[in-house]
């Protein structure tokens, strides 16, 4: 099928490929994501570099560019030290525990197990569920005269798990990592499905036992699947919104389950900062990826 | 690897090209803000002839359809229904088209971002007076004074009270509308159960309040004695602390030419009021999922008229004024409005009619059927002598409308959510989790407040 190219067909042929058809197919999702995704983003570095307010169309207001001061700003405010502070305890909890508990989960599920069907609709409800909705059940679950209280009886904390400032946050991370997980047990599943049924069965002729054999081949066989969860569960923790909002009463008490994205929200949207917001997104987007990379290089090497 | 550069410098170009298309052709976009920016004066100014207000006098005549938004209560999208049908039925030339505000967050946001996307409608019946600076920051509002008879019809409709919707650069950017008097709520079988009184409880001074808050949740089997949401967001002040506040300092506003009025004794004493019910574990530090006064778990709450008809028949209810700290006369007792105006917003092209419906909207007979159909009080001078067979027919709604001639707004000042934010996070951190000393956190907030109230 090689089809012999020379003079301007092979300088197109060098520019974009073998089979250019292929820009064709790919080209919707690169305008998608160039629509939606890469222009609003840059957008937002424009913006973070003004005192930026959104205004009518038409509107003569005054957006004076003002260089670096709100990244200064924001890395100066103590509540945006704080929500980062916030973050980083909710990835140090979340991220382990939903790698560990999804992946035995899918290990789990993927044995002979009665109703495995069943279970593996059961863990994935919670992730297409409303957020909304779900955190009315946990904050009947963790609110003061609730149900884990109730079963605690004098063992219960005080304060109570959401409005204490140490607790908040661990429990933010639990809902989290309990709603997310049906969703990384799908990608553990397919995961699993590609190891090879003959090393698990030659171990088993070696004489290796379960621990034995999930630490030495499920574990690395599944290692691009966890750097991909890792990624994930980490920028779905940056962008930790509707948990503080909902459940600890906008990032309470006093600020303990402040998230950075909630602050962009309430100085975005609610006081009309918008150049201070998207510096905020910047510095957000710019530590997720730091900490993405690192992620990745620390799984994946060899 | 020189292709992928070529491939990605293509990419980047093309993104480059997107972004200039897209930001040049709207004038709110960046770079037009970067071109008026050039030369503009300081941030924090407001914006400089908002397009409408400065447009208004000749668009003010214009006529034809226009667009409103009410708020999506049942018993409002009633009354919006009516009003509308009865405008359209006698100007078949500027007819009204009547929606439901999109839901959102909040209603605010939702306008904000109408605002920004040149979309709002001509006038919205649910615009919050704590929102109006912001809006007109961003160009969206009209100033009705730009009206011939515009100032006149809201002074003559709304007598003094309206001088606190004026913002400060003494332009009317909202009409005010209908009122909300907050009160005290009470559960009279939980007072009862108590074995306190159900008639005139002792609840007029802060040691009676306290008193009776501590026998309510020791004998009247409720978790709470009463809890306003302890969330931290900005408009939360408005029913718990700015009520008090109100009624201890004399119908005091929050801010006032400038100056921050809540460090003064009467502010800190209110302070130290909620403190003492939160430390005795009367008021709970966490939020309630559903309606506590409703579900009977708090015994009292603090609401608007609104409130009889969502708990007339569920519960035995009576309403006291809020309370102060030596028990004034209930005669001299000012409270938080809860007000709600409506706003001409300045995409509207058809200015003359926004204008005359919003007019037959709030005439004596639309108002009387407002406050027929929603228990809401309509922002005239003396309501219950306006309207006294309503009275008449429903006196449980007397003490709110003698309450609502004593109402006080937030401040019509620059930067008000931020304000209001700034309080309650330090009113969060003193008197709901005890972390500061209230009068430290206050002075803390009092300073930024005066800052963000100049307008810087």
């Amino acid at each position: 099928m090689a089809v012999v190219a020379a003079g301007h067909g092979g300088r197109m042929r060098r520019l974009f490929g073998r089979d250019p058809i292929g820009y064709a197919f790919v080209a919707p999702y690169v305008l998608f994501l160039a629509g939606l995704f890469a222009y609003p983003l840059l957008v937002a570095l424009y913006i973070s570099f003004f005192d930026y307010f959104f205004a009518a169309p038409g509107a003569h207001v005054a957006r004076p560019f003002v260089g670096l001061d709100n990244y200064a700003a924001v890395l100066s405010d103590p509540v945006f030290q704080r929500s980062i502070l916030n973050v980083a305890e909710f990835i140090l909890i979340n991220v382990p525990l939903t790698v560990l508990l999804s992946l035995v989960l899918a290990s789990a599920l993927n044995a002979k197990l009665p109703f495995r069907t069943f279970f593996r609709v059961a863990y994935y409800i919670p992730y297409v569920t409303a957020s909304v909705a779900v955190i009315g059940v946990w904050l009947w679950l963790f609110s003061g005269g609730g149900l884990l209280n109730g079963v605690l009886g004098p063992l219960a904390p005080s304060p109570s798990w959401l409005v204490n400032d140490v607790l908040a946050m661990p429990v933010i991370a639990l809902v989290v990592t309990w709603k997310q997980l049906g969703f990384y047990v799908i990608l553990y599943l397919a995961a699993l499905q590609n190891i090879p049924r003959e090393l698990y069965e030659a171990s088993e002729v070696d004489g290796a036992g379960v621990v034995r054999r999930f630490t030495a081949i499920t574990v690395p066989g599944v290692r691009p699947v966890t750097t991909l969860v890792v990624i994930l569960a980490t920028i779905v923790g940056a962008n930790l919104f509707t948990e503080p909002y909902l459940l600890t009463g906008g990032g309470g008490p006093n600020g303990a389950s402040m998230s950075p994205v909630l602050l962009m929200y309430q100085q975005g949207i609610e006081q009309g900062h918008a150049g201070y917001a998207a510096a905020i997104g910047t510095v957000l987007a710019i530590v997720v990826m730091a900490i993405s990379a690192f992620n990745r290089f620390v799984l994946e090497r060899e | 690897m020189s292709r992928t550069w070529l491939r990605l410098s293509s990419i980047a170009a093309v993104l480059a090209l997107l972004l200039a298309a897209c930001v040049g052709d709207n004038g709110g976009g960046p770079a037009a803000s970067g071109a008026a920016a050039s030369g503009a004066p300081a941030s924090g100014a407001a914006a400089s002839g908002a397009p409408a207000s400065g447009a208004a006098p000749s668009a003010a005549g214009a006529k034809g359809a226009i667009k409103i938004w009410y708020s999506n209560n049942a018993e409002e999208v009633t009354w919006g229904k009516a009003v509308v049908a009865a405008w359209n039925k006698d100007h078949p030339d500027e007819q009204v088209t009547g929606e439901e505000i999109p839901a959102g967050k909040t209603s605010e946001e939702v306008i904000g971002a109408s605002i920004t996307a040149g979309n709002t409608p001509c006038l919205i019946f649910n615009t919050s007076p704590a929102a109006v600076p912001q809006f007109e920051k961003q160009g969206g509002l009209v100033a009705l004074d730009s009206f011939p008879d515009g100032a006149s019809y809201i002074k003559d409709r709304s007598g003094a009270l309206a001088d606190q919707y004026k913002f400060t650069d003494g332009k009317y950017y909202q009409m005010p509308w209908k009122t909300n008097p907050v009160m005290i709520f009470y559960n009279k079988t939980i007072f009862a159960k108590a074995g306190l009184p159900t008639d005139n409880p002792p609840l007029k001074t802060y040691d009676e309040f306290l008193a009776t808050a501590k026998t309510l949740v020791a004998k009247g089997g409720v978790q709470a004695a009463i809890w306003p949401s302890p969330s931290a967001d900005f408009y939360q002040p408005w029913f718990d602390f700015y009520p008090l506040f109100i009624a201890q300092s004399g119908g005091k506003q929050l801010v006032e030419g400038g100056a921050p009025q809540f460090t003064s004794p009467d502010g800190l004493a209110v302070a130290a009021f909620w403190k003492s019910l939160y430390d005795g574990n009367l008021v709970p530090k966490e939020a309630y999922t559903g309606d506590s006064f409703a579900d009977q778990k708090a015994a009292m709450a603090i609401v608007g008229p609104w409130a009889i008809a969502a708990y007339g028949t569920k519960v035995k209810w009576g309403a006291v004024p809020v309370p102060t700290k030596d028990g004034k006369d209930p005669k001299d007792i000012h409270t938080f409005s809860d007000e709600k105006s409506i706003g001409m917003y300045s995409s509207c092209k058809n200015l003359g009619t926004a204008w005359d419906f919003l007019k037959f909207s709030t005439s004596k007979d639309n108002d009387g059927q407002l406050l027929t159909l929603t228990g809401q009080m309509p922002m005239r001078t003396d309501v219950a002598a306006t309207y006294p067979d309503y009275f008449k027919a429903h006196p449980e709604y007397t003490a709110f409308a003698d309450q609502a001639s004593r109402t006080v707004e937030v401040p019509s000042v620059p930067n008000s959510v931020e304000m209001w934010q700034t309080f309650r996070t330090a009113y969060s951190e003193s008197v709901i989790f005890g972390k500061t000393p209230i009068d430290q956190a206050f002075k803390t907030a009092a300073d930024k407040i005066k800052t963000l109230v100049s307008g810087n």
